[in-house]
């Protein structure tokens, strides 16, 4: 029964860290990000003082002030927006990769977030309120990714992997010349730098309210990828693997890209495009917890949380004007893709 | 016989979009049977299986799985009653052996639920059975191809089906493993559960099979006892071989 797992690469099993150890391990990791986050700034406020804010305020004996100020209108609602966005890129990624058994997919890959991206720049550009803009993205980033699936389905029997890839790519461009146009039509006062700001990825216009606005969404599309987590691992065998392993693979494959896109276009809709992490994060999750979606997927949100508030702390802090999101993210994610590529070309046809 | 069979085809036609690559196929597997399935690559032994799993329809006649149309069960319903073991396992992420086994207890769990510490307890005996203990917590991904076949077949005996079916179960085993094999699945049979199998082994067909069907390049299926199945001129027809040649070896 004690076997022996010495080759084993994940972390989980090869060490003899329990499961529920680990994540606890990551949430201490989340929790000092976040405090971290809210911590750095122009307007320094210690960690103590946070914490007596934040318990001042949860139990309704806040007293006004600056630093009260500062937290609870601009930096907490910034905060609070990377972690909500980092873990919703990172989930829906994990869940594409799985779904789609192709560790190379991404909400940015598939085309998502650039159809997205054109849908909700086409909002401003229209003047829409938040919600509007929000619906946009949502209609935009379903539609890219009907398209793949679509444009894969009638090419049935070639490279799979190959073809969703090189169609996201084709229609991300085909999304990217729309949001040119847009930037034509822009006004070049107002709407372009915002539009263009907003394209690199950015925090920095994050509302208490925008964050309201999202956490519906992002929360309605995460709970049933949660609750059906197992049976979505299952997707990782195969269509017919899976449907004989006791799956309706057609339901859940709906169901799981409708989860998947309504949370990236709702990130994408606060926060801009900010590529890499939902092809990157899910990767650091599997080193960690292995390939079971059960494990990957609460992993995922939460490295994703961790490692967008650290780049968003970064990207705020470490020159005089503001580092745009995707900018950083790119740094980091274009050598991690590389090392992919060479690691795991065996893996796929 | 009076009993209702594990799995009955009546008039089958198999194929792909209308176009039927074998027909008036007919197929009766019940408790303790095995069915070896022999003919040429090409001839449709995959897209058989396929179709009596309820994975793509039937062009015609009809597949009853323990006297229930395949055709009106649930995905569920189906893999409660039969468990499939593919030519091979591919999977792009590196699932261990232990997770691969346990997707078989998917059918058994509640909608939300992920296995328990129980399935986890009758994956790993599965594996210890197949000989491969040691390597529960290994990725599938470094295994060999033989020993990623043994997984898929602890997976299917995990998924607990009075009905197996398994495409080429040997072709990527070697010798030793091969006869583990045959072992397990004789005495997979003799506790009672119903096998269909394909395989290009002639011997290994007559070792374990009670019938053999054979399906040859033009979509004609023959059903009988392994010794009829097997005389060299009826293998020389199937396989399109000279008569005079050894075909038995």
């Amino acid at each position: 029964m004690t076997a022996s797992l010495e080759t084993d690469r994940n972390l989980l099993s090869r060490s003899s860290l329990s499961e529920a150890a680990l994540f606890l391990l990551l949430g201490t990791a989340l929790v000092a990000a976040l405090l971290l986050g809210t911590v750095v700034g122009p307007y320094a406020i210690a960690p103590s003082e946070v914490l007596r804010l934040v318990g001042a305020r949860l139990t309704g004996t806040a007293e006004p002030s600056t630093a009260a100020t500062v937290l609870f209108n601009i930096r907490l609602p910034r905060v609070l927006a990377a972690a909500l966005v980092g873990a919703a890129l990172a989930g829906a990624g994990a869940a594409y990769q799985t779904i789609f058994r192709n560790p190379l997919v991404s909400p940015d890959i598939l085309g998502v977030s650039a159809g997205a991206g054109f849908g909700a720049v086409l909002g401003i550009l229209l003047s829409m309120p938040v919600i509007v803009i929000q619906l946009m993205g949502f209609a935009g980033g379903l539609a890219t990714v009907a398209m793949v699936i679509g444009v894969a389905a009638l090419l049935r029997g070639q490279a799979e992997v190959l073809v969703m890839v090189l169609t996201g790519i084709a229609l991300g461009a085909l999304a990217s010349a729309g949001i040119s146009v847009v930037k034509i039509l822009a006004d070049p006062d107002q709407q372009l730098p915002a539009i263009t700001f907003w394209l690199l990825g950015s925090l920095a216009g994050v509302k208490p309210g925008d964050l309201t606005l999202a956490v519906l969404p992002v929360v309605a599309g995460l709970v049933p990828l949660i609750a059906l987590a197992w049976r979505i691992g299952v997707m990782a065998m195969g269509e017919d693997e899976a449907r004989a392993l006791g799956v309706e693979t057609g339901r859940l494959r709906l169901l799981v890209i409708l989860c998947a896109t309504l949370v990236t276009a709702t990130a994408v809709a606060i926060s801009g495009i900010i590529g890499w992490i939902g092809l990157m994060v899910p990767h650091m999750a599997r080193f960690l917890v292995g390939a079971r979606f059960d494990r990957l997927l609460p992993a995922s949100l939460i490295l994703g949380a961790t490692f967008l508030v650290l780049v968003d702390t970064t990207a705020r802090s470490v020159a005089t004007m503001e580092v745009p999101l995707g900018v950083l993210t790119a740094l980091i994610g274009a050598p991690v893709f590389v090392w992919l590529l060479a690691r795991g070309r065996r893996e796929w046809a | 016989m009076g009993v209702t069979p594990l799995i009955e085809a009546e008039g089958l036609a198999i194929g792909h979009r209308g176009r039927a690559i074998a027909t008036g196929i007919e197929l009766r597997v019940g408790s303790g049977d095995v069915l070896a399935i022999l003919g040429p690559n090409g001839a449709g032994k995959t897209t058989l299986f396929r179709t009596l799993m309820g994975l793509i329809p039937a062009q015609a006649g009809n597949v009853r799985l323990s006297g229930r149309d395949v055709a009106a069960l649930s995905r569920i319903e189906i893999a409660r009653a039969v468990a499939l073991v593919p030519q091979s396992l591919h999977v792009p992420f590196a699932f261990t052996a232990l997770d691969v086994v346990l997707m078989a207890r998917t059918a058994r769990l509640p909608a939300f639920a992920r296995p328990s510490a129980a399935d986890r307890d009758l994956a790993r005996a599965a594996l210890d059975r197949m000989g491969l203990g040691p390597l529960a917590g290994r990725p599938v991904t470094e295994l060999s191809g033989g020993q990623r076949q043994m997984v898929l077949i602890a997976r299917a005996i995990v998924q607990d089906t009075p009905l197996l079916v398994l495409d080429e179960p040997a072709a990527s085993l070697d010798w030793g493993n091969r006869h583990r094999l045959m072992e397990r699945l004789e005495r997979l049979a003799a506790g009672g559960l119903g096998l269909i199998l394909s395989t290009h082994e002639p011997a290994h067909a007559a070792r374990l099979a009670t019938r053999v069907m054979t399906l040859d390049a033009a979509g004609r299926t023959w059903t009988g006892p392994a010794l009829v199945a097997l005389q060299p001129e009826r293998l020389a027809r199937l396989y399109d071989l000279p008569l005079n040649g050894d075909t038995t070896s």
